[in-house]
């Protein structure tokens, strides 16, 4: 177990290096930096002077150490736009994307769940074959669009959400459920495909013949291993989630991080969002960790010997 | 004394894409208390099913049917199924082939041990633990108590099918099904297996069937054996009876296929059985045996053969009596 | 004991008369419908100049916001309305499907070369090789996609080919999944060996026997990649930051309604299933390709 843990933790720091430097690589090399800094009304010995205010006349190699180090100590620099120091900026935008993650995320869950444990016990059934719409749907809907129709119906026709904005929890719910709709698919195919593949095993016959409670068996002996390969896969959209939430808090007007990550590649604050990828990227690789740990504890074949 | 489970006429229907599969025929059996049945035959000859068909645990698309099928008084066709979930792992219990994947991988043996009991008595966790703890030793497993915090995929094959055992004694069962229990083991551990089985049976006074396909096990363990042979009983008796004189061609065909030590001569050919199973699927004409029984003949084409009893628990299904049969056999080995 | 057996109970347990029916027919529905939307947008893309009435660009400042036809003050003139600035929505709608299959189109090839390459080299090689691809599709799933591609649009210009490029060098991780996968199980197969035995060069056993049978997983993939980068694009035009106006993209054009959708609703709507109705088609088909070449209804 120490060995798996040891192991993962390499790979994962790993990745959180490449990242940092293939986000350092992306904003020095798609284009002119001190350019854009500058302005578009800028001169030439404009550009110049913003280069080496910036210290962008140095080496590639040379700035990215640099900036890594600084990163270590969570000093991630200064916001251009709001001359204030990023990471604290970052932090206190973080609660609201977070809040909104797992809200979609628990949505998603409660829906899926049931729905695919139903389609599992009766394939080709009536319920199945709802699942499979709103499958099938959900993952064709765009989802700003969704989120915009959401706003319509719920925030002007019905009046019963506020439209945008962040507050209370009210400004959450339809952020949330335009998010968690993408993820309802996958997890129901999921849960679906896992439980019909774990109701058809031998351990489920011996819980029958022992003459346990349907209850008992769907829930206590099969639920229990199919869940988890889904552990794994609501780890991984939590993190999407949190990356791909940038889309849903413009719709909303949801100041979290995504938003704050919109804005700043609006106005060019580059380090804002050079902090922001890394951070997100370290979220996902966190989760994905977690996601391992969790099997192992959730495997017992994994965990012992 | 009644029997304790009757089962009369008992089919299983499985409708396919090309038809209607028949895998148990009208079978029809009795296990007194305490007995040991043997049901034999070769795979696909639909001995499971039959088992499964008893306990109701078939899979969702096959239908059951039976003129009567009664455990311990109790009429199993009329019983909705929270009765009968009170009834399985209680007073009838299953064990099944495969011991490697007949055990949840998530939960510990002591918990899913414990849980078979605690499903049908009211009685505190730690009297369940107990008796986990007495039955698995029972079953001649060392350091019980250890074992039970232990996972299944830490256990060998040999192991995990003890406790298998064990958990189907959990509740004292009064009749044991037993699918095929030592086929997935190694040599030296069946015998060890059916010793077992032979010795508890013989503690708690149960009735065990036994289903095999393996002579071998009905000599060492069976009071009294069932033939099956595409789905239908073809030949009922007393092991003794069975191996000494068996009443239906392919009893005798399967007996010629295994040396005997003591029968069988040095460099004597083995038998077989030339031909192949007849298909399952719609509905069969005649004897499903006759295209290849040696000493079928034109009627046995023409309608379903009945079986016929010689004595108390002796029955077979052939239109031809025995001693005609060895008469013919006779006929053909001097000529 | 040395008989035969015909029918043992294992296999007769697959699936019944019913299901299979179901499913074939299922499969068949669900690919006729998505091929049938799906080769509509075509058409509609293709016959674009015959089909549109207006120019998409033209501007009429005095025909700003018309409604569609079915709401008063719509016309026939204007069947599905204008925009804010008043071009025809019909017209910029028919347009649009051209920016749409364009962009899908192109991300799928893109991505899909890059990950079916990854993928089999990962697959056919193994050892280090496959350690370092796994690696690098690792980190690509760590990163944002969306802030990544709109990092990169912001610093070299958002247009179309940015768009498309950004996309398509982004999207190839499942194609790299899958196809890795289904090299390695045909990798393991005898006819691989048998060939590599006789001394067939490592490209030709790749192109005559990996690929084809790897077909089948890239066909699925690239409709899911085609649909999201479809998705995708028009998110970044949403957010400002892709197709470029005046360029008729859909994802624009619901950007654009959007501050004026509280009172006109039919600004965000109609673009919206406009994308809705391609996505939707181009699942269907890979669906319904799923559905049609699953292993139970081969033979």
């Amino acid at each position: 177990m120490l060995a798996y843990f040891i192991k993962r933790s390499i790979v994962a720091l790993l990745v959180a290096i490449t990242v940092s430097i293939i986000s350092f690589m992306l904003l020095h090399v798609s284009g002119d930096l001190a350019q854009s800094l500058a302005g578009p009304s800028a001169t030439a010995s404009d550009i110049e002077q913003v280069r080496k205010a910036y210290g962008l006349d140095r080496p590639l190699a040379v700035q990215y150490v640099d900036w890594a180090r600084k990163a270590l100590r969570g000093d991630f620099g200064e916001s251009f736009f709001l001359k204030q120091p990023v990471f604290p900026i970052i932090v206190q935008r973080l609660p609201v994307t977070m809040t909104l993650g797992v809200s979609a995320l628990a949505i998603a869950l409660v829906v899926s769940i049931p729905l695919g444990i139903m389609a599992a016990i009766r394939p080709n059934s009536w319920i199945d074959r709802l699942a499979l719409t709103v499958s099938v749907f959900g993952q064709a809907l765009p989802s700003f669009w969704f989120g915009l129709l959401l706003m319509l119906f719920f925030g002007v026709t019905l009046r019963w959400l506020p439209v945008s904005g962040t507050g209370g929890w009210e400004y959450y719910v339809m952020p949330a459920v335009t998010l968690s709709y993408y993820s309802i698919p996958a997890f129901m195919r999921l849960i679906r495909a896992g439980m019909m593949e774990v109701l058809a095993s031998d351990y489920i016959r011996t819980a029958r013949a022992k003459g346990l409670r349907t209850a008992t068996v769907l829930f206590k002996h099969a639920l229990r291993n199919a869940v988890i390969p889904l552990v794994a896969v609501a780890a991984v959209q939590l993190g999407f989630a949190l990356g791909g939430s940038i889309v849903i808090e413009a719709v909303f007007s949801l100041h979290g991080v995504g938003y704050l990550g919109w804005e700043s590649i609006s106005r060019a604050d580059f380090p804002v969002v050079q902090a922001i990828v890394l951070i997100l990227a370290c979220f996902y690789i966190v989760l994905t960790f977690l996601a391992d740990m969790l099997n192992a504890v959730l495997d017992p074949r994994i965990r012992i010997g | 004394m009644t029997a304790l489970l009757e089962v009369d006429r008992l089919s299983v229907e499985i409708p396919l894409t090309i038809g209607t599969l028949r895998p148990v025929r009208g079978v029809s059996f009795e296990v007194a208390r305490g007995e040991t049945l043997c049901i034999v035959g070769e795979s696909g000859c639909g001995k499971s099913l039959t088992s499964l068909a008893i306990m109701d645990l078939l899979p969702r698309r096959a239908r059951r049917s039976a003129a009567r099928l009664v455990f311990d008084g109790v009429d199993l066709t009329s019983l909705p199924e929270r009765r009968m979930a009170d009834l399985r792992g209680n007073r009838m219990a299953m064990i099944f082939q495969e011991p490697m994947t007949s055990l949840n991988p998530a939960y510990t043996i002591g918990n899913q041990l414990e849980e078979a009991l605690l499903r049908h008595r009211k009685v505190p966790r730690a009297e369940a633990r107990e008796r986990a703890v007495f039955l698995l030793e029972k079953c001649g497993i060392t350091a019980a108590g250890e074992r039970l915090s232990q996972y299944p995929h830490q256990l060998s094959g040999g192991i995990r099918q003890r406790v298998m055992i064990a958990m189907a004694l959990m509740c004292g069962p009064k009749l044991i099904i037993a699918d095929e229990p030592t086929t997935a083991l190694d040599v030296t551990i069946q015998a060890q297996i059916l010793h077992l089985l032979a010795s508890l049976q013989r503690e708690f006074d149960m009735a065990v069937i036994l289903i095999t396909h393996d002579l071998g096990v009905v000599a060492r363990i069976a009071d009294r054996v069932a033939v099956m042979y595409a789905g239908e009983v073809v030949e009922t008796g007393t092991a003794a009876e069975i191996f000494a004189r068996p009443l239906h061609p392919y009893t005798e065909g399967l007996l010629r296929c295994i040396p005997v030590p003591g029968r069988t001569r040095r460099g004597e050919h083995l038998g077989s059985i030339p031909g192949m199973v007849p298909s399952l699927i719609g509905t069969l004409e005649g004897c499903a045996f006759r295209n290849r029984c040696p000493h079928a003949f034109a009627d046995c084409a023409a309608r379903a053969v009945p079986l016929a009893e010689t004595a108390v628990g002796r029955s077979y299904r052939c239109l031809l009596p025995p001693e005609a049969r060895a008469a013919g056999a006779l006929e053909a080995a001097t000529s | 004991m040395s008989v035969e057996t015909f029918v043992s109970v294992g296999n007769v347990l697959q699936p019944s008369a019913g299901t299979l029916l179901r499913r074939r027919i299922f499969g068949h529905t669900t690919f006729l419908i998505g091929a049938a939307i799906f080769a509509f947008i075509l058409a509609v893309a293709a016959f674009a100049p015959w089909l549109a009435p207006h120019d998409a660009y033209a501007q009429d400042l005095s025909q700003r916001l018309v409604p569609p036809v079915w709401d008063d003050g719509g016309s026939w003139l204007h069947p599905l309305g204008t925009d804010q600035l008043g071009r025809d929505y019909l017209s910029r709608l028919i347009y649009g499907s051209r920016i749409s299959l364009l962009v899908g189109f192109s991300v799928m090839i893109m991505s899909g070369i890059i990950g079916t390459t990854l993928g089999v080299v990962a697959g056919y090689f193994g050892g280090r090789v496959d350690l370092v691809i796994n690696f690098i599709v690792t980190t690509r799933l760590a990163m944002p996609v969306i802030l990544v591609a709109l990092t990169v649009a912001a610093l070299a210009g958002s247009s179309l080919e940015n768009v498309i490029l950004v996309l398509g060098l982004l999207l190839w991780d499942r194609f790299v999944v899958v196809t890795r996968s289904a090299t390695l199980q045909i990798r393991a197969l005898d006819y691989v060996s048998a060939a590599q035995s006789v001394g067939c060069s490592t490209s030709r056993i790749v192109f005559t026997e990996i690929l084809p049978n790897v077909l089948n997983a890239i066909i699925i993939i690239g409709t899911i990649e085609m649909a999201n980068g479809i998705l995708l694009a028009a998110a970044l035009s949403f957010l400002g930051l892709g197709v470029p106006p005046p360029l008729p993209d859909w994802g624009a054009m619901i950007a654009d309604g959007k501050q004026y959708m509280f009172f006109n609703p039919w600004v965000i709507t109609i673009p919206g299933v406009a994308l809705f109705a391609l996505v939707l088609a181009i699942n269907l088909l890979g669906d319904g390709v799923r559905d049609l070449t699953a292993p139970e209804n081969r033979n």
